[in-house]
């Protein structure tokens, strides 16, 4: 197949992106790594009247950690430049973890962070790991800048907030409160395929003790599954084996999974559960060998 | 120069605005005339009669596509031509030189790593990336380069062979 007849520009700078998107009055779309909105055009899924493609806008391909720790993650990185990222490893561990399970590798030298959480699949790891991680978009319009925090941006399935002629330029994730420790862990039946339960943690510590959780699922209900409200149950405790075993009992049960090929319901609210003691429990040992 | 409107007619109708785009294609400067809705892979195929690219699944899963663009591993069935312009892109035409086959593809000869050819193009493209920043891989290395390309008969332990060899070569002529 091959998708329906559309037009076609590629801006040199966010600002005349932004005016052509403003132009077509919600009848364009932005391509950046065009993993999903290609194979979604040719399925005819998607017939925009006009394509955005921002990759020629270099100044939106980037990732960096800034001195206090805040991490700035460019429109254009791809999920490639996060993987065996010394920097990202060290400054938020759940991005490195996640980064290897994303898709297929040839798919990671093409596909982008941000846009996978535009894209906002409820199957999709980086809008799972940004609502655990509880960072921001920053969208610019025709008006300038503005920051939306991820829970509102995410709003269902394959739903952002993003007004038709704004860009979502860059992700931010804020600094840590403490030492940021976090793991990714995705159950899929071969590399590529829909996950049947991924599951994202990250927590900040000070000393033994938890100043942030974070936790997220993708692939076990219509839409990014936020579990954060379960998870700031750890915050002020100790990370020990009765605190990890009552959180994912409590994760576990506002997942929202439905019993399909990749298996039933019962099944994948089990795989949260262990994901969730896994994690904690691989967090738990390695700060007291740390230690 | 060629004009193309897309895989099932040879040119655009009338009225039909294209784009010219430049891309360098085995190292040769290609410049051709595109429907923006023309997919890289159609126009390696029908446009520049480059066959050897193949379309598999075209919803980005099978990796037959594979092509290499500045370097790096692309699958060609989820870009579209204008997005090539200027850029420069490998095929599994660019690989063997007149006289003598690229060691990728005599491994896959010697390793038998292929049945029916179908996924060849798109795996040894996705091995010569691997190759290219890395030419001692380990056995999962190369397991792990090639997860995003299916193949349907060999059940890959030949291919990863094949990989291997081609590597062992490659270190071995590069001395």
């Amino acid at each position: 197949m091959y998708p329906s007849r559309f037009g076609y520009e590629s801006p040199k700078t966010v600002e005349e992106a932004v005016a052509l998107l403003d132009a077509h009055g919600g009848e364009a779309k932005v391509l950046a790594g065009g993993q999903s909105l290609v194979p979604m055009m040719r399925l005819r899924f998607a017939a925009p009247e006009m394509i955005v493609d921002i990759n020629g806008i270099e100044d939106l391909h980037y990732n960096r950690v800034e001195a206090d720790g805040t991490v700035r993650i460019g429109a254009l990185c791809r999920h490639e430049e996060l993987e065996d990222n010394p920097a990202i490893a060290k400054a938020i561990p759940t991005i490195a973890a996640a980064a290897p399970l994303v898709a297929d590798p040839i798919v990671r030298t093409r596909g982008t962070f941000v846009g996978s959480v535009c894209h906002a699949d409820p199957q999709g790891d980086w809008a799972a790991t940004m609502t655990a991680l509880g960072g921001h978009i920053v969208a610019q319009g025709p008006k300038g800048k503005r920051d939306i925090p991820i829970a509102e941006f995410v709003i269902g399935p394959f739903q952002n907030t993003l007004a038709f002629n704004e860009i979502a330029v860059e992700a931010v994730i804020p600094a840590p409160k403490g030492v940021r420790v976090g793991n990714y862990l995705k159950l899929e039946r071969r590399v590529g395929d829909f996950a049947t339960a991924s599951v994202a943690v990250t927590i900040d510590m000070q000393g033994d003790t938890v100043a942030y959780a974070g936790i997220a699922l993708a692939g076990v209900g219509g839409r990014t599954i936020n579990a954060n409200e379960a998870a700031s149950a750890l915050v002020g405790k100790k990370l020990t084996a009765e605190n990890i075993a009552s959180v994912a009992a409590a994760v576990a049960a506002v997942a929202e999974p439905r019993t399909d090929h990749r298996g039933s319901a019962d099944y994948k609210r089990q795989i949260v559960k262990t994901f969730v003691e896994r994690i904690l429990t691989g967090l738990l040992n390695t700060s007291q060998k740390a230690a | 120069m060629t004009s193309l409107y897309d895989e099932v007619q040879a040119a655009p109708g009338e009225g039909v605005p294209t784009r010219r785009v430049t891309i360098k294609v085995n190292g040769d400067d290609r410049t051709v005339d595109v429907e923006p809705r023309l997919l890289l892979a159609h126009l390696l195929r029908q446009g520049l009669k480059l066959t050897g690219t193949h379309t598999g699944c075209d919803t980005s899963n099978c990796g037959a596509c594979t092509i290499l663009f500045d370097g790096r591993p692309i699958k060609s069935c989820t870009m579209l031509a204008v997005q090539a312009d200027g850029h420069s892109l490998e095929t599994v035409e660019g690989l063997a030189s007149a006289s003598e086959l690229h060691p990728i593809q005599e491994g896959f000869k010697q390793e038998h790593g292929l049945h029916c050819g179908f996924c060849t193009p798109g795996m040894m493209l996705a091995a010569k990336a691997l190759l290219d920043k890395n030419d001692n891989p380990t056995e999962d290395e190369v397991r792990w380069a090639l997860s995003g390309n299916l193949c349907r008969c060999t059940g890959y332990q030949n291919i990863v062979k094949s990989v291997l060899w081609a590597a062992e070569k490659m270190r071995a002529e590069s001395k």
